[in-house]
Parts: C-alpha cells; structure tokens; sequence
C-alpha cells in the first residue's frame, strides 16, 4: 500500500539522475526545484529533438507520450478503482473521430463528408491564433468533454458491475462503439479509411497533454477522491462502513479517464491523419493493457516505467521482425512476458509503489523529511 | 406463401446458428463454472480448428479422418493451454486469469499467423468446403442449405452426447462436484488436475466442431476470426445464466433467435407481400425498422448483454437479484 510519504513527485519519473551532489545539493533537494528541474530537462531533451530534425524518433516520442496518456488514464480506471475497463479504447475511437470531423477544414468537409447534418457541416476548427492552431485545441476539449458525458452515461450503467463481469461489460461497449463506428457513415465513412486530416499533432502538443494528465492523474490519486478509490478498491464493504460511497469514486475516475483517452484519440488522429475503425480495437485495448500491467496496476510511476519499457521493446522486437520476417513474432513475445508478469509479478514491476524523484537526490541512510 | 416460407427458414438458419453457439457457450460454461475463468482463447480455439480443418482439406484428406484429426489436434492446443498457462494460476484474482487468458489468445493468433506465412498462405484464406456441406435440402417446396441442417444435427448430437456424459457418467459426475465446490470435491479425492484437463478437452473438442461449421458458414477464414464468435458464446452463457452448462444452450438458441430477428426486421416492410398488413402500417415499418438498421445487429446484441448482466446476471433461468458490488 502506499504510504504518506509517496506525496506528487515530478513528472518526468526516473528520466533525471543526479551525476554531482556539491553545494548546490541543498538548493535543488527542494521538492519542487527538482520538479522544475525535470520538466526543464525534458522541455531540453524535446527541444534538441525537435531541432534535430529526426523525424523516425520525434515519432516514437510523440507515440510514447499518447500511450503513455492512454496507459496514464486507464490506470486511473481500472488500476485505482479495480473496476477494469477493456473498452477504454472506444473514448479513444470517439475523441480520435469527434476531433478529426471538428477540425477538418470547411471546404473538404463538404467534398468528404457530404452528408453531416448541417449544424456540424458549418462549423469548423481549423483557425489559428497567430500561430498557434487554437481550433485544435478546442476542437480536442469538446470531443473530450463530449466523450467524458458519454462515459459518465456508460459508467452510470456499467460501474455497478465488478470483478470480470465489468470488464466483459465494458469490452461489449468497445464493440458497439466500433459498429456504430463502421455504420456511421455519413460522420465516419463507415468502413473507408477516414483521411485528410491536418497533422497538427506534434511533440509540444502530446507532452503538454501527457504532463498534464500525469500531473492530474498523481494528484487525483493523492487526494480524497484518490483515497476513496483505492479504499473501495481494497474492501469494499469496509469502504462502506466507514462512510465512503461506492458509485462517486468509481465514476470520477471513469470520467476524467475517458476524458484523457479521448484526448489521447485527438492526439492521435492528427498524427497518423489517416485511419479506419479497424485501429480502435482489440489489439490496440491489448497493447495498453499490457504496459498497465507490466507497469503495475495502480501506480503512477509503474505506469510512466511501463510505457516506455513496452514501446522500447515493442520497437525493438518490430525491428527484429523486419530482419527475420518473422511477423506476429514481436506480439507472441509481448504476450509472453505478460503472462510471464502476471505470473511472478502479479502486481507489475513497481506493484503499487511509486519512484519519487525526491528520494533519487537524497543520499542513502538520510532520514525521510 | 413466401412470408411462410420466409418463417420457416429463418427458423432454421436461427437454429442453426444457435447450435453454434451452444457448442461455444458450453466449453466457455465448463471452464468457468470450475475455475471462474472466463476463457477468451476458446475462440482462438475454434480459429484453430479452422485452420488445422483447411490444411487437412487442403491435403484431401478424407473427411472423416479430417475431422477426427482436426478434433483431436485442436483438444491437444486446448490441454497445453490448460497446463502451461492457467493451471500455474489458478487461484489468482478474476481478472488477472481474465487477462491470461487475452495474452493466450494473442499467442495462438500471432502463432497461427507466423504459421501461415511459414506456409506461405496468405493471412485470408478461402476455406475449402467439402462437397457435403453444399447444395441445399429439399422439405417439399422449402430449401434450406444444407449447412444449416447439417450444423442443427451435428449440434444436436453432441450437445445430447454431453448431457449423457455429465449426468450419467463418473467423470462427468465429478466434474459437476468440482463445478459445485472445488475444493470440497478434491477432499473427496477427486483428482482436480484430471477434471479441469477434462473440462478443456471437451470445450476444444466442441469449440473444435462449431469452427469448422463456422469456417464453412463464412467460406473464408484468419486468424482473427474467434474474437467476435467467443464473445458471442460469452453472451449466450450470459443469457443462460453464467457456469451452467444446460443454460449456455438455451443461451445459445436464444442468441441465435434474437440475432436472425434482428437481422430480419429491419427493412421487413420492404419484403412482405402486398396486403398483408395495412399500407399505413408498412409505411410505419418502413420508416422504424429501415434495412439501414441491419449494420447494428451487434450493437444491440451487446446491449442486450449489457442490460442482461445488470438486471439478470443470473440468466433467464437463473435468480433476478443483482451482482452485487464487490
């Protein structure tokens, strides 16, 4: 169990080492200088990634920061609350779609979608503020908002369930959402590959959105709301003895998860600009599930630590796949060391511990503060 | 004429496909009513079958030793996944077996797809339907393919086979003991290990059949093809009332109806004959129930699902109270 000192570290979890502890080690031993530090460090890293012009790795550091937002959020549902969704992915189908129809300019939008009902046939979210595409922005918020009420009447039905019956429940869910997805035509193009859509998507764009969520997500897990969660989780019966309320917890983590995969989705769409229902489905729910689970169910940091560990590996093994030809190979061995995980280390490689970054500066044997 | 006509084989392409069904539900039934496991890789299972039928057909082989071959090599699939990955967690939390059972299925669809490439098949094949399977049946003046009679008859066979063998056999006995409290049953020497064998063995065996029935229905098969079937038993079993093996069959006709029904009304009002029902009601049917519909059968099947969990999670035989909050 977490304990009191696991209090909100910094985002950018083990990606910061101290290499010198001099005089300045009071100074940035403060909780919040080191925090400003890491985000420092990663707006560094960012910036001479994106002046490096690669764009192969500026592409997996985009990837990286989306799953990391969708493994971020569904550990906010499922890891915090056991409630565990297998139909997150379909917020993310309905933010990657809601966002990829708002932004599309007014003139494609007649030529390509030619059947929207008028009132979304004329509005658009393509327009900038001086630079900064402002319609992207808020085309994101209102498709996350939108899917945010939509999962809080999903959750209303579906959070009274538990244990397997849940997950079942929501997969049937990710279901729906692809037939409405595929029958849909005059918003989706059904079946056809929905195309077009502006590459707004950058590396600022996706950290700016992940910080965020990780930000929000830690201080969720930290709060009262937070507590509840993890204690309705642990007993619920003793939960409900001491006063908590099952349903509340459950659905604002529902909620606020489904907001951040939708976000997730418009990130995504306006990154691979081009895509069908076929992505929203099984393989992409199983992928995130696993770096869940390889991270830890209900930690933070075992999130963050899982993410990179299976897009690293996921990246490597495609590369090994390109050589060998052996293809389906990378996700037997993914599979694998799920199993593998699930077995020997049920709960994940942090379990629910967190790596706070203050306790990385502080020499070993120094009392906790 | 043609409405009856119409009825009477939408009745059995629903029987049809509801025998299909509860050859799925039941193996997803048996595995769950002793270890709570929901099985998601018992339709990987079927994909199995699918493939070892077209290779062996591919071979022309003989149906019959096809057959027996295909039954038996996807029973062996099924044992191994039994022994290398549940039985070393048995016991864990509902949803780490849950997702256990994701990643089997991954292995077996990936390990299909290298299989494939090894082959040097394409990922779609076109599945070779045996000649017995074509044509149709003749009931006086109404055809029926003969796939769906076929299916009725086979399904029929081995869902009365297994109710000899649960209700009137010793192992079928046991394992009815196991199903009731494992643990109780193995103090009375009951040898656990054998009976969950059993209970995979004779899902495979059964999910073994509905896939080569499946793979003729669809004429083509991939590796993909068990993930929409399996949740598809999983409803049935649903409907049954989840762990019973005489609900996941009524589950399965039940599906099988509701989902020919859903696929049949929409656009009803465009086929039947004239005067039959009023113009004004045909004009209602045609504007509630449009052939545009059809495309949603899934949704609403799942939402039946849905619904079904929370209001009857016991199944339509089972007790109306709620699943608790746990």
């Amino acid at each position: 169990m977490s304990t009191l000192d696991d209090r909100p570290a910094n985002p950018a979890i083990g990606e910061v080492r101290p290499n010198k502890r001099g005089g300045v080690a009071a100074l940035i031993q403060s909780p919040v200088a080191i925090r400003l530090g890491a985000l420092l460090i990663l707006a560094i890293g960012l910036s001479l990634l994106h002046l490096s012009g690669r764009v192969f790795w500026q592409g997996l550091v985009i990837n990286l920061g989306i799953f990391m937002i969708l493994v971020l959020s569904l550990n906010l549902a499922s890891g915090f609350t056991g409630v565990f969704s297998l139909g997150h992915i379909g917020f993310m189908a309905l933010g990657a779609y809601g966002s990829a129809i708002l932004t599309l300019p007014l003139a494609k939008k007649a030529d390509y979608l030619p059947n929207l009902p008028a009132w979304l046939a004329s509005i658009h979210f393509d327009f900038y503020l001086g630079p900064f595409p402002l319609g992207f922005l808020l085309a994101t918020l209102l498709a996350a908002g939108l899917v945010a009420g939509v999962a809080l009447l999903v959750g209303l039905v579906l959070m009274r369930l538990s244990g397997h019956f849940v997950a079942v429940a929501t997969l049937g869910f990710l279901v729906i959402v692809r037939v409405i997805l595929f029958n849909a035509d005059n918003f989706t193009r059904g079946s056809r590959t929905f195309s077009n859509v502006t590459p707004y998507t950058g590396l600022w764009w996706v950290w700016f959105w992940a910080i965020l969520t990780l930000y929000v997500v830690w201080r969720l897990k930290y709060s009262a709301y937070g507590r509840a969660m993890l204690a309705q989780r642990e007993d619920a019966l003793a939960a409900q003895a001491v006063g908590l309320a099952i349903m509340p917890p459950r659905l604002l983590a529902f909620v606020v998860s489904a907001f951040f995969t939708a976000v997730a989705g418009s990130l995504y769409a306006h990154f691979i600009t081009s895509f069908s229902p076929t992505v929203f489905y099984f393989d992409l729910t199983f992928r995130v599930i696993t770096m869940l689970i390889v991270g830890g169910l209900g930690s933070v940091s075992g999130s963050v630590l899982g993410t990179v560990v299976i897009i690293a590996l996921a990246e490597a093994l495609r590369r090994l796949e390109d050589v060998t030809l052996l293809y389906g190979m990378s996700q037997i061995t993914l599979a694998v060391i799920f199993i593998v995980i699930i077995l020997f280390r049920p709960n994940g490689l942090l379990g629910r511990r967190e790596i706070v970054l203050a306790r990385l500066f502080r020499k070993g044997g120094e009392p906790s503060p | 004429m043609t409405l009856v006509y119409y009825a009477i084989q939408q009745t059995v392409n629903a029987l049809s496909i509801g025998s299909l069904y509860a050859l799925m539900a039941v193996g997803l039934a048996m595995v769950f009513s002793i270890l709570r496991l929901i099985n998601f890789a018992h339709g990987d299972l079927m994909m199995v079958a699918a493939y070892l039928a077209a290779f062996a057909l591919f071979a022309n082989l003989p149906l019959g030793l096809a057959v027996v071959l295909i039954i038996i090599g996807t029973v062996i699939v099924g044992l191994l996944m039994e022994r290398i990955a549940y039985r070393p967690i048995r016991g864990a939390p509902d949803v780490a077996t849950l997702l256990t059972s994701l990643a089997v299925g991954q292995i077996l669809q990936n390990g299909m797809l290298l299989t494939t490439r090894f082959l040097g098949q394409p990922i779609q094949i076109a599945f070779p339907t045996p000649d017995v399977l074509n044509g149709v049946v003749a009931f006086g003046s109404i055809t029926v393919p003969r796939l769906n009679v076929v299916s009725l008859v086979i399904g029929l066979i081995a869902l009365v086979s297994l109710s000899f063998f649960v209700t009137r056999t010793v192992p079928g006995l046991s394992m009815r003991a196991a199903a009731e409290d494992l643990t109780a049953a193995q103090l009375m020497g009951i040898n656990i290990n054998r009976v969950i064998a059993l209970a995979f063995a004779i899902g495979s065996g059964l999910a073994a059949i509905a896939g080569l029935l499946f793979a003729v229905q669809a004429g083509q098969i991939n590796p993909y093809m068990g993930f929409t079937p399996v949740l598809k038993a999983f409803i049935a079993a649903v409907i049954g009332g989840f762990g019973s093996i005489a609900g996941a069959v009524v589950g399965g006709f039940v599906l099988g109806a509701l989902e020919v029904i859903l696929t049949a009304l929409p656009g009803i009002g465009d086929i039947l004959p004239p005067g039959m029902v009023s113009p004004s009601t045909q004009a209602l049917l045609q504007q509630w129930l449009p052939s545009s519909l059809t495309g949603y059968r899934d949704a609403f099947v799942f939402a039946a699902l849905i619904l079904m969990l929370l209001f009857r999670p016991n199944g339509i035989l089972g007790q109306p109270n709620r699943e608790e909050m746990r």
